[in-house]
């Protein structure tokens, strides 16, 4: 140590400890690297967390409270979970634009980015059921079959046979589920919006789901045949009466009327 | 207002008077020509152009011919249809939408067959048929004397010759045999039976025996039951294959679903329920529909078939509609595995009511 004690003033020594101060830094930076980019990702998240709170402040809060609390307008967010957001924004069901006995289905004013990052604000509240990934809800390759039979079983008492909707109690419904899109079906079910129940995975699997949301793309589908020509909405006897009451036996009067208003004689009267 | 007002010629007398004159001339028709009862008799026939022209007479058979052949062409095609098109063949028509072929083209052949036939039979009758117009007077119902005599007569000729009066036995047999007949309409009536028993108030479900969600076939648990969700559940011991099952699970469907411990008003239905699960039959007690529109949010059930709606966090009290009973409620508790079972069957008969219900 004398020797290097000695040597301090040496013209050479700030370039050797500058040289030591390099490696170890570069060192430090090597050992810590990995852990640096985890950091990165956190930031991401807590920056769209943070995003996600300056859109809810603005969008939702009037009605859920400041902190997803909930107010006398609006329920508490608190564990309802991504999924609820992704769908409820999503479908544009929210933000409601009044109060009533149900939010009716709307054009979506936020992108996809945006509802992201509330969902990733309403997820920070409490633990709650993720949105799902395309391979959770893609109808690819599921049994029909057996969606027909779930569905007939677990949703057709409200939503018709084939998903045309139908009315609940005091001006509540079932919405048409035409056009609803596979993620938008599979949220649904899994987190239960406004009075419909939910049918968690713990009752009704993933694949059950997906069978499901097969059977509805089916049978409602935009390429969905209807063999008789006019679904006319597809609610069964009902409608189908009443066309052919209207139509049918209005058209057979009509030409009856027509036949008899012409005179076949040669000399008007 | 008296009599006065009335003008003498409309008095019934009168009218009669009137009606007789203007039967018997000319003149007293003109006379009384403001007679508003006078019988006008027939207008004057007036004659069609087909009847004057020959030529619109041979136009009008032509068109009749062409509807009927038309008819004929499209009853060719209904077959030709029928023959070409396979059943799933799906097309695009506008405005109808993706229709199938087959059933499209056998409607619009079909329907042009029997239209054509009418038309052409109507443009027949209108153009070409005699128009001429008839009177034809009633005449009175009962017979003449004669035909009644002969009849009577007939009759009597028919009894004396069959000895049906002097034979007894054979008289007495035949009441008999016609009488007895009848009987054997009588006695399939037994097969509307066997009376149900107790068939309608028992189902499956009896102490011990678990639930089984419908959609996974296996037992639930209760931590699977999140509050807000609607679970169907089965009898343990029912397969979806006994030939029995439609008639089993008619009356011992059952749904679950999960509310808050404290959100439950009825003492009883806390009592039978599991941590806030309740299970309450699925048969609608007005006429028996299947009954599960059920709002997470409110809590009831609404029948889709007369609107009666019930409370589950009140023990599906009967809030609106129909309906004459709560649902029944299944006791429902956890076995050893920590499966959710029944305590019992239902305490009351499950369904609607019926004469000897109580």
């Amino acid at each position: 140590m004398k020797k290097l004690s000695a040597r301090r003033r040496h013209p050479l020594a700030a370039v050797v400890v500058l040289l030591l101060a390099l490696a170890a830094t570069g060192g430090l930076y090597a050992a810590f690297a990995p852990a640096d980019k985890a950091q990165a990702d956190t930031t991401a998240q807590s920056l769209a967390i943070k995003e996600g709170q300056k859109l809810y402040t603005v969008g939702c809060a009037s009605c859920h409270g400041t902190g997803g609390q909930g107010t006398s307008d609006g329920p508490s967010l608190v564990g309802v979970g991504s999924a609820a957001v992704d769908f409820q924004v999503g479908t544009g069901r929210m933000p409601a634009q009044q109060p009533g006995a149900q939010v009716p289905k709307k054009k979506n004013i936020y992108t996809q980015a945006e509802i992201d990052q509330l969902a990733a604000y309403v997820a920070s509240l409490g633990a709650g059921p993720i949105t799902p990934t395309e391979k959770q809800y893609s109808p690819e390759g599921a049994d029909i079959a057996k969606g027909g039979e779930l569905f007939r079983n677990n949703c057709a008492q409200c939503h018709n046979f084939t998903g045309e909707g139908g009315a609940l109690t005091e001006g509540k419904y079932a919405p048409s589920l035409e056009g609803v899109s596979p993620k938008h079906l599979y949220e649904a079910m899994q987190t239960g919006p406004q009075n419909m129940p939910s049918f968690p995975d713990t009752t009704m699997p993933e694949q059950q789901k997906r069978d499901i949301i097969a059977y509805v793309k089916t049978v409602n589908g935009e390429d969905t045949p209807t063999p008789g020509g006019f679904a006319l909405g597809g609610l069964g006897p009902v409608s189908e009466g009443l066309f052919g009451w209207i139509f049918g036996l209005g058209s057979l009067i009509a030409v009856a009327i027509w036949v008899a208003a012409h005179t076949a004689k040669a000399k008007k009267s | 207002m008296s009599s006065q007002d009335i003008p003498e010629e409309n008095l019934p007398a009168e009218q009669g008077a009137a009606h007789d004159a203007a039967h018997g001339g000319g003149t007293a028709v003109a006379e009384r020509h403001d007679d508003p009862f006078a019988d006008p008799g027939l207008p004057a026939h007036k004659p069609r152009i087909q009847d004057i022209d020959e030529r619109a007479a041979k136009r009008s058979e032509r068109a009749v011919a062409f509807m009927f052949t038309l008819s004929m062409l499209a009853t060719i095609g209904f077959i030709a249809a029928f023959v070409i098109f396979p059943v799933d063949k799906i097309v695009y028509i506008w405005p109808f939408g993706h229709i199938s072929a087959l059933n499209f083209s056998l409607g619009v052949t079909l329907g042009l067959a029997l239209f054509c036939i009418g038309a052409g039979a109507v443009h027949w009758a209108r153009t070409l048929m005699s128009d001429v117009e008839v009177a034809d007077d009633r005449h009175a119902i009962e017979a003449e004397p004669e035909v009644k005599a002969k009849v009577m007569a007939d009759f009597a000729d028919g009894a004396r010759e069959s000895a049906i009066g002097r034979r007894k036995l054979i008289r007495n047999t035949m009441f008999g045999a016609l009488a007895m007949v009848p009987l054997s309409g009588v006695v399939l009536l037994r097969e509307l039976g066997p009376l149900p028993e107790d068939k309608l108030r028992k189902t499956l479900w009896a102490k011990g025996k678990q639930l089984i969600n419908m959609n996974t076939n296996e037992p639930l648990r209760p931590e699977d039951v999140s509050v807000g969700s609607l679970t169907f559940v089965m009898p343990e011991g029912l397969k979806e294959s006994d030939h029995n099952f439609n008639t089993e699970i008619a009356k011992a469907a059952v749904m679950i679903v999960r509310l808050q411990p404290e959100d439950i008003k009825d003492k009883r239905e806390l009592e039978w329920s599991h941590d806030g699960i309740v299970a309450y039959s699925k048969i609608c007690t007005h006429v028996g529909c299947p009954i599960s529109l059920y709002e997470q949010q409110t809590h009831h059930v609404l029948c889709p078939c007369h609107q009666s709606t019930f409370d589950l966090s009140d023990g599906a009290r009967v809030i609106f509609g129909p309906a004459g009973h709560p649902l029944p409620q299944l006791r429902i508790g956890v076995n050893a595995e920590g499966n959710l079972e029944a305590l019992g069957d239902f305490e009351e008969p499950v369904g609607p009511a019926f004469w000897e219900r109580g």
